[in-house]
C-alpha cells in the first residue's frame, strides 16, 4: 500500500508574498500577515528580526519597529496564486493545489519525460522564477506530506524511503494546514507530554493501538507519520451526475458577482452529495468563456468540504483566474461553470460535533438556503443576520451582515460605552431619524446648555410622525463622539420622553436625538411600541 | 381512492385537523397546559402570552396577526429562537434588533429583509420554507387572495406565519392598546416597565376574546402578567404654566 510518488511546489511564506504583490511593497522591507493579533506568517527579513509565527503584534513591533503588517486574506493569497499553479500546469499535468502557496503534481509521468526528477524540478524553478518571479521550493517523494515535508527542506527522498525521511522528524511537522486535520495541534500536544517526540516514534506504534486511543484523527496522523495513503482506499468515484453545471447569463466579469453564484452552486452540490450520504474531498472547478476558452483547477482538502467551503474554494478561482495579467486571463466573461466532485468520501466523516446539535444544524441549514433563495430574489446585500456591536445608540448597536459573509463584531459590546441608553430598548428604530420641535411651555425650542442640560423642561413634541404634550421625560445622555478631531466631532445627546393622549390617557414613549454641531436638530431616533 | 400517505398533505393544506389536536384543542379552553405530544407542534410563547393564545403557544402552521406594539410581536419571537428555532422578519426595516435581543432572540437566528418591495409574496414564501417563524409587514395592505395563499404555504410546511398589522383570515389577532409606561420623571430615571392592555381575538375556538394586562416590558426587561387588574397612577399631565 506505497502512496503515489509526488512532487511538491511550495512557495515559503506564501500569505506575505501574496500581500506584498498585491500593495506592492518590497521584499526587502521586513512584512507580516497578522490574524487576530497573531503573527501568521512573516518573511524571511522578518524572521532575522527575530519575528516567529504565533507572537503577538505588539510583540513582533517591538523586536522589529518597520515591520510592515498585512492583514489575512485568504481570497487575496489564493487569487494571486492562480498565476503559480498555471505555470506549473505548463510543465506537467495534474496539477491539484492544496492550499495557497502549495501545489501538488504526480511525479512519475513528468519525470519520464524530462529525464529524472532532479531535471524535472530544476526546470519548474525555471520556469516559476522566469513567468511569475516567485520564489519555490520543490520537494519528492511518496505520500502528499512526506513530499510537502521534503519541499521544506529543499530535497528528493529516495522511492520507499520516504518513512525514513520522516523518522528523525519532529511530531509537530503533522500540523500542516490542507493536510493534517483539525485538531491536530491538540495531537501533537498529547504526543509530545506522552514522550514521542518524532514520527518515528509515533510510527512505530501499531495502527490498531492508536484507533483504539486517539481516534480518527490518530490513524490519519499515524497514517501520515508512516508515510502510506492519508485516508483508507476505500474511496469511491463519484457518479457523474453528481458533478453540476450552472450556466450565467449574464456572463460574469466582476468577482463579487462570481462570489455570489459560488455559494449557490456549493450548497446544490453539497445537498447533492449529503443526499446519497457523500462528501467531496477533492473538487475540480471548470469555467467556459463566451469565446470557448475552459479553465480548470482542482482543490483539495483534507477535511470533507462544508458547503462554505466549497463556496470559498470556487470564489477563491474564479477570483484568481478573473485577475490574471492579460493574455492569460479569461477574455470575455464566465458564461458556464461546471463543479465536478473528483473525490468523494462517506459523509459520515463530516459528522457535526456532539455539541452543536444535529437538529440545528438541520434546521440552520434550511434557514440557509431560504436566505440564498431571498438573495437570488432581490440581492445579495437583501437579506442577513444583525450582529450586535458596541456602540451606544440603538442604531449604531446593531450591523445587518449579508448572508454568506462573516458575522464579525466590530466593536465589543462588552466594553464599556459611556453615554450608552439603558435597556429596554426601543422596538422600532427609525431607518432615517425624523425631524422633530421640541418645545417648553413657554414655547421656546429647547437647546442644550453648555453644561450638557436641557434649558428648561420638554412640554410639547412636534414631528411628522408625532405630535403631543410631554407628560414625563429622562436624560439626556451625552456622547462626546471624536473629540480627538474636532472637524469631525460632534455632542449627541438623547432624551426619552412619555408622550399621553389626553382622552384615552394611552402613552407612546420616543427616542430622541441631537446632534450639536452647526444647525442642531432634534430627531425621533427611535419608538418605545 | 387515495393512499393514507397522499391524504395528510392534502388534508393539512385545507386546514383539516387531526382527532388528536381536536381534544388539546378542547382542553385549551379551560387552560390546561399542553398535551407533551402536542408540544413539537406547539412553539413556545413567554408564559405572559400563553395564557392569551389557543393551545398556549403558536402552533405550526398557523397565521398569527400582532397591532398595535412592535415588542408584542419581538416577545412573541424570543423563546422559540432560544430553542433553536429560525425566524425570519420581512419588511420591517425598523425592527429595533437590540430591543429583540432583550426578550430573548437570538441574533444568529434572526433573518432579517428589510425592503422586499414588489417581491413581497415570493420573499415570504421562501422564508416560509425554511423557517419555524416568519414575521411579515405588508408595506400597503395585502389583497386577500395573496394573504391566503400565504397562510396556506405556513400551513403546509409547518411554519407560524405573524403578521405585524391586519391579516385576512388570521386565527387570533393579538392586539396591543392603552399603554403606560414609568421609571422617568421629571428628568431623572430612566423607561423601564410598560403596562400595556393585549386583547386576542380570534375564530373558532379564540372567538371569545380574552383581555389581559401585561408588563411588556416588566423591570427585568422581559414580559410579565401585572398583578391586579387595577390600573396604575393615572396620568398626570403637566401644568401648563409655572
Amino acid at each position: 500500500m506505497s502512496a503515489p510518488r509526488l512532487l511538491v511546489v511550495w512557495c515559503p511564506d506564501w500569505p506575505v508574498v501574496a500581500a506584498g504583490q498585491a500593495t506592492g511593497v518590497p521584499v526587502h522591507i521586513p512584512a507580516a500577515v497578522l490574524s487576530a493579533n497573531r503573527v501568521l506568517a512573516c518573511s524571511a527579513q522578518a524572521r532575522g528580526n527575530g519575528i516567529r509565527r504565533g507572537m503577538r503584534r505588539r510583540q513582533a513591533q517591538g523586536r522589529c519597529p518597520e515591520l510592515v503588517v498585512f492583514d489575512d486574506d485568504p481570497a487575496r493569497d489564493a487569487a494571486l496564486f492562480e498565476p503559480v499553479a498555471a505555470a506549473v500546469e505548463e510543465l506537467a499535468v495534474g496539477v491539484e493545489v492544496i492550499r495557497s502557496g502549495v501545489v501538488a503534481v504526480p511525479a512519475r509521468g513528468s519525470a519520464r519525460y524530462f529525464g529524472g526528477e532532479r531535471d524535472l524540478a530544476e526546470r519548474l524553478i525555471d520556469q516559476l522564477a522566469s513567468s511569475t518571479g516567485v520564489e519555490c521550493q520543490i520537494g519528492i517523494a511518496d505520500g502528499l506530506f512526506a513530499a510537502l515535508l521534503a519541499a521544506h527542506r529543499s530535497v528528493v527522498v529516495a522511492e520507499g524511503a520516504s518513512a525514513e525521511f520522516l523518522a528523525p522528524l519532529s511530531v509537530s511537522e503533522l500540523d500542516q494546514p490542507g493536510i493534517a486535520g483539525q485538531g491536530c495541534a491538540e495531537l501533537i500536544d498529547l504526543l509530545n507530554r506522552l514522550g514521542l517526540s518524532t514520527l518515528g516514534e509515533f510510527a512505530e506504534i501499531p495502527e490498531r493501538e492508536v484507533a483504539a486511543r486517539f481516534g480518527t484523527e490518530g490513524v490519519r496522523a499515524h497514517r501520515l507519520a508512516n508515510a502510506t495513503q492519508e485516508r483508507p482506499l476505500d474511496r469511491r468515484r463519484p457518479p457523474p451526475d453528481l458533478s453540476i453545471t450552472q450556466h450565467l447569463d449574464p456572463p460574469v466579469e466582476r468577482v463579487d458577482a462570481a462570489a455570489f453564484v459560488a455559494r449557490g452552486l456549493a450548497e446544490r452540490l453539497h445537498a447533492g452529495l449529503a443526499s446519497r450520504g457523500f462528501a467531496c474531498t477533492r473538487l475540480n472547478i471548470t469555467a467556459s468563456t463566451e469565446h470557448g476558452e475552459q479553465f480548470s483547477r482542482m482543490w483539495r482538502c483534507a477535511e470533507p468540504l462544508t458547503p462554505a467551503g466549497i463556496a470559498d474554494r470556487v470564489r477563491w478561482q474564479l477570483d484568481g483566474w478573473l485577475r490574471i495579467g492579460k493574455g492569460d486571463r479569461p477574455s470575455s466573461g464566465i458564461q458556464t461553470l461546471h463543479l465536478e466532485p473528483a473525490e468523494v468520501v462517506l459523509g459520515s466523516e463530516l459528522q457535526l460535533g456532539l455539541w452543536h446539535g444535529a437538529e440545528q444544524a438541520a434546521a440552520a441549514e434550511r434557514a440557509g438556503r431560504a436566505l440564498v433563495r431571498v438573495q437570488g430574489l432581490l440581492g445579495e446585500q437583501s437579506a442577513g443576520t444583525p450582529v450586535v456591536q458596541g456602540g451606544r445608540g440603538p442604531t449604531e448597536r446593531v450591523r445587518l451582515v449579508p448572508w454568506g459573509t462573516e458575522r464579525s463584531v466590530r466593536d465589543d459590546p462588552e466594553l464599556p460605552w459611556p453615554g450608552r441608553l439603558p435597556s429596554p430598548s426601543p422596538a422600532t428604530v427609525l431607518v432615517t431619524p425624523e425631524p422633530a420641535v421640541l418645545r417648553d411651555t413657554g414655547g421656546a425650542e429647547i437647546e442644550l446648555t453648555a453644561r450638557g442640560e436641557l434649558s428648561a423642561a420638554p412640554h410639547v413634541v412636534r414631528s411628522g410622525w408625532v405630535t403631543g404634550l410631554v407628560s414625563d421625560w429622562a436624560g439626556p445622555w451625552l456622547v462626546d463622539q471624536r473629540w480627538w478631531a474636532p472637524e469631525r466631532a460632534a455632542l449627541l445627546a438623547r432624551v426619552q420622553v412619555v408622550l399621553t393622549e389626553e382622552e384615552t390617557g394611552t402613552q407612546t414613549a420616543l427616542l430622541l436625538l441631537r446632534a450639536e454641531h452647526d444647525s442642531p436638530q432634534w430627531m425621533v431616533e427611535g419608538v418605545y411600541d | 381512492m387515495p393512499s393514507r400517505g397522499a391524504l395528510a398533505p392534502l388534508m393539512s393544506h385545507i386546514g383539516v385537523r387531526t382527532a388528536s389536536e381536536l381534544v388539546v384543542h378542547g382542553k385549551d379552553n379551560r387552560g390546561e397546559p399542553v398535551e407533551s405530544a402536542e408540544v413539537g407542534r406547539v412553539l413556545p410563547v413567554p408564559e405572559a402570552l400563553a395564557e392569551l393564545l389557543p393551545w398556549r403557544g403558536l402552533r405550526r402552521g398557523g397565521t398569527v396577526a400582532v397591532r398595535g406594539a412592535t415588542s408584542l410581536l419581538l416577545a412573541l419571537l424570543g423563546p422559540a429562537t432560544s430553542a433553536g428555532s429560525w425566524a425570519g422578519v420581512v419588511g420591517m426595516p425598523g425592527i429595533g434588533v437590540l430591543a429583540a435581543t432583550e426578550f430573548g432572540v437570538v441574533p444568529q437566528r434572526l433573518a432579517l429583509v428589510p425592503n422586499p418591495g414588489a417581491e413581497f409574496a415570493p420573499v415570504v414564501a421562501a422564508l416560509l420554507e425554511g423557517m419555524d417563524l416568519v414575521a411579515v409587514r405588508a408595506a400597503a395592505g395585502i389583497r386577500p387572495e395573496h394573504a391566503r395563499r400565504l397562510s396556506a404555504r405556513a400551513r403546509h410546511h409547518k411554519s407560524v406565519l405573524l403578521s405585524f398589522g391586519a391579516w385576512p383570515g388570521a386565527e387570533v389577532e393579538l392586539h396591543g392598546s392603552t399603554a403606560r409606561w414609568s421609571g422617568v420623571e421629571a428628568g431623572s430615571g430612566y423607561l423601564r416597565t410598560r403596562r400595556l392592555v393585549v386583547e386576542a381575538v380570534g375564530r373558532g375556538a379564540a372567538a371569545r376574546p380574552v383581555r389581559r394586562t401585561l408588563l411588556l416590558p416588566d423591570s427585568a426587561g422581559g414580559i410579565a402578567a401585572a398583578e391586579g387588574a387595577t390600573e396604575a397612577n393615572p396620568a398626570r399631565p403637566r401644568e401648563l404654566a409655572g
